[in-house]
């Protein structure tokens, strides 16, 4: 079992989400996050005064799935948020230990989908 | 000259100036929020570009005595346009007060459009769409309407405070803009929700406010035709909340606060040509029935054509402009308003049939005119935002700004 962390770019998350779903991967979490990465960043300005270098918002998937579907999670993940641009985002995968779902306590692979 | 009548007339000009933020909030809070302040903010520039259209040309444009059609540019930068009273238009008060006040009607017609095309238009486009349209459409329909000499109202045509000129004429250009502009994209995977329902409430209360000095104000001085409107504005607004809350009650199962805003603007919307010439039981009957028209506009006739008005400008302004000016056809009585006319319920059909016209003529010249504006725009600027601004939203793209922080 995978726990696949990727963050992309927010207006994103809409083309990587059908990616997703075309793979049969149906089950993710997601959350606004913010953070540093080598991308400047769209300058916002108040007051004439501009915003630079500030954190930077992005969005955080988190997805659990079996060991099968790793290659073809992170291809969809690619193909929904790659622009070819600083800030596209990073994918992270992890070794998952256990999963349990709380509903029925199975644990393990059948609790995943 | 009459001091209590030119006080009220600058309250409800205050007020009406008030309902342009609170539409600003009601459409707000309806969009997603990468695009609230693209919302906020064209409500509030057409605040600032037309004030200043309508002082330099809208005015004389709308205004002035002239043929039927256009009222000419005599009043020009309110050239003659002084502080004594125009009795043709307002006896006992200064002539400014009334320009004022009517500026602000101005103002709020071409914002009520922005809800058709919210969350997809550049704001460059959207500008030089709305100062057009302010000058090519609601200009000569309000001198068609409201001016001297106008060719409906010397027809008899019936507007207490907008129905037409407002309210039909910014909904027909909503729904053209909604149907040339396309739909948002990507708009069946994921059905935009409001971001900030409070916001919706907020400005539906501002609206309501407000609508007191737009119906009542267009008395035009402080009396009892000025109190009949309040009251019936009020009772229609009441009854049409209840009426659309009660629908979805029946219809989804449970009553919602958006419904019950939608409902309550509706019935503002359509007692506003009737409010000088209607009492309050017909009031009510507009009230309650509104909700129905809107409500079937904006869940069946919507979905079945499929044209995006993203946020029911076309659903609840001309529909229930339309509803509210055939009204007044049937329920308009003398014993309200002396000055009015009876409606077909009152012993007179024709009347009737003269509301039904000015709606035929309003739909065509504005959908007509509208269309024009908007490939003129379309060809020389561009008026839809590209795919990836439109993904990232129009308060970052537009306007460099976004609405809401993550941490601080």
């Amino acid at each position: 079992m995978k726990l696949v962390i990727a963050i992309i770019q927010p207006y994103k998350l809409e083309e990587v989400k059908e990616e997703l779903y075309k793979t049969d991967v149906n089950l993710i979490t997601v959350s606004e996050v913010l953070g540093h990465g080598r991308q400047k960043g769209v300058t916002e300005v108040y007051r004439g005064a501009k915003e630079t270098g500030n954190l930077l918002r992005k969005i955080r998937l988190e997805i659990a799935i079996n060991d099968n579907y790793l290659e073809p999670t992170i291809k969809a993940i690619v193909k929904g948020a790659k622009t070819g641009e600083t800030g596209d985002g990073k994918i992270f995968v992890l070794d998952l230990a256990e999963c349990i779902r709380i509903r029925t306590e199975e644990r393990g692979s059948p609790a995943i989908g | 000259m009459n001091s209590g009548d030119t006080a009220w007339v600058l309250i409800s000009a205050a007020l009406v100036l008030l309902m342009t933020p609170g539409l600003a909030f009601f459409y707000g809070g309806m969009v997603r929020r990468k695009n609230v302040l693209s919302v906020l903010m064209q409500c509030f520039i057409i605040m600032c570009v037309l004030s200043l259209q309508w002082v330099l040309v809208g005015y004389s444009l709308s205004f002035h005595p002239g043929n039927g059609f256009w009222g000419g540019l005599q009043w020009l930068g309110l050239n003659g346009v002084g502080l004594e009273p125009y009795a043709d238009y307002a006896g006992t008060i200064p002539h400014q007060a009334f320009m004022v006040f009517q500026g602000m009607f101005a103002i709020i017609t071409p914002a009520l459009i922005i809800g058709a095309f919210a969350e997809r238009m550049k704001f460059f486009a959207f500008l030089v769409f709305t100062l057009l349209w302010a000058t090519f459409v609601y200009d000569p329909l309000c001198h068609w309407v409201w001016g001297m000499g106008g060719w409906l109202r010397n027809m008899g045509a019936l507007d207490f405070a907008g129905g037409t000129v407002v309210h039909i004429n910014a909904g027909i250009a909503a729904l053209v803009t909604a149907i040339v502009l396309g739909k948002r994209s990507n708009l069946e995977k994921n059905v935009p929700t409001p971001h900030n329902m409070p916001f919706v409430v907020l400005g539906t209360a501002l609206l309501w406010f407000g609508w007191f000095g737009f119906n009542a104000g267009s008395a035009l001085a402080a009396n009892g035709l000025a109190v009949n409107a309040f009251v019936v504005t009020n009772t229609a607004a009441a009854a049409a909340g209840l009426s659309w809350a009660l629908i979805e009650w029946i219809r989804n199962g449970k009553a919602t606060i958006f419904g019950t805003c939608s409902g309550a603007v509706a019935g503002l919307v359509a007692i506003t040509p009737a409010a000088g010439f209607v009492s309050v039981i017909p009031a009510i009957i507009i009230g309650l029935l509104v909700s129905v028209f809107c409500f079937i506009a904006v869940t069946v006739i919507k979905p079945l054509f499929g044209y995006d008005d993203s946020l029911d400008a076309f659903g609840v302004h001309c529909v229930g402009g339309i509803w509210g000016a055939l009204a007044t056809g049937l329920f308009a009585s003398k014993l309200v308003n002396s000055a009015g006319a009876n409606g077909a319920f009152f012993g007179n059909p024709k009347q009737f049939l003269v509301q039904l016209l000015t709606v035929g003529v309003t739909i065509v010249y504005t959908g007509v005119v509208t269309l024009v504006i908007y490939k003129l725009v379309d060809l020389f600027i561009g008026v839809r935002v590209d795919e990836k601004s439109e993904a990232m939203g129009l308060d970052l793209t537009q306007h460099r700004e976004r609405a809401y922080t993550v941490l601080e």
